[in-house]
């Protein structure tokens, strides 16, 4: 890949719902500018490319994976989430409002070429395996790679 | 002004919020060849900094924004 710095990097930590659907917009924007446009995924970020079933084999990654289940769908807001209300409620003010959905919204990304990276150590602390990704995102890589993913681009956000 | 611009193709943006009309947007200028022009017509009140941002940052041209029945009508010609 040639040095353009003309490519866009978002790095997600995030796992919120108002976040996440923000950092899929940004991507989304750049990559149908016509960018280069990559994201990565780490720690709580992730659970925005899960596939949403259980994960973990040790004792406290499989609490880990019951308390975080259920992917891009079960996700709530950073604020007034009130287990779970609040997401439902979000939920039904974006769709009043015809707002995408996020499942649909990372799809339009995925659609528009923007690659999805899932951090390796992510995956190895919380014991979440490639298998437990949805498809078409790319091979897990750590942070070498999503710092030259970033010299590559002229903007990087870490959301 | 004249109304003279001849348009490759039509968009209904009708209803669609940020950022779909981008989305849009991208894929039909994809769709035209260079120099040919795209109409859109949208009703979100964010294509009036949008679009003019995207042709911006893609490097087309955006050859006219007008206010129309409820809404907004758009010409972008492609440029490259």
């Amino acid at each position: 890949m040639e040095n353009n710095k003309n490519g866009t990097t978002i790095i997600l930590m995030s796992g919120d719902m108002d976040k996440v659907m923000a950092a899929f917009n940004i991507a989304i924007g750049a990559a149908a500018a016509g960018k280069e446009t990559n994201m990565f995924f780490t720690f709580w970020g992730i659970k925005a490319i899960q596939k949403g079933n259980l994960v973990g084999q040790s004792l406290f990654a499989r609490m880990m994976g019951i308390l975080n289940r259920g992917g891009i769908n079960r996700i709530g807001p950073s604020r007034f989430n009130f287990w779970g209300l609040g997401r439902w409620m979000f939920k039904k003010m974006m769709q009043k409002h015809h707002i995408t959905p996020m499942e649909e919204l990372r799809k339009t990304a995925m659609d528009l070429g923007v690659k999805l990276y899932p951090c390796q150590m992510s995956m190895e602390v919380m014991e979440i395996k490639a298998e437990n990704l949805i498809a078409g995102v790319e091979p897990s890589c750590g942070v070498a790679a999503m710092l030259e993913m970033s010299d590559r681009s002229r903007q990087t956000l870490f959301i | 002004m004249a109304e003279d611009i001849k348009v490759s193709a039509t968009l209904d943006l009708k209803g669609l919020v940020c950022p779909i009309p981008i989305v849009k947007v991208s894929q039909a200028v994809k769709g035209i060849q260079v120099g040919e022009t795209v109409e859109a017509f949208a009703t979100d009140p964010g294509v009036l900094a949008d679009i003019p941002a995207w042709c911006k940052t893609s490097g087309n041209e955006l050859v006219k924004m007008e206010h129309v029945d409820k809404g907004f009508r758009f010409v972008i010609r492609k440029l490259k």
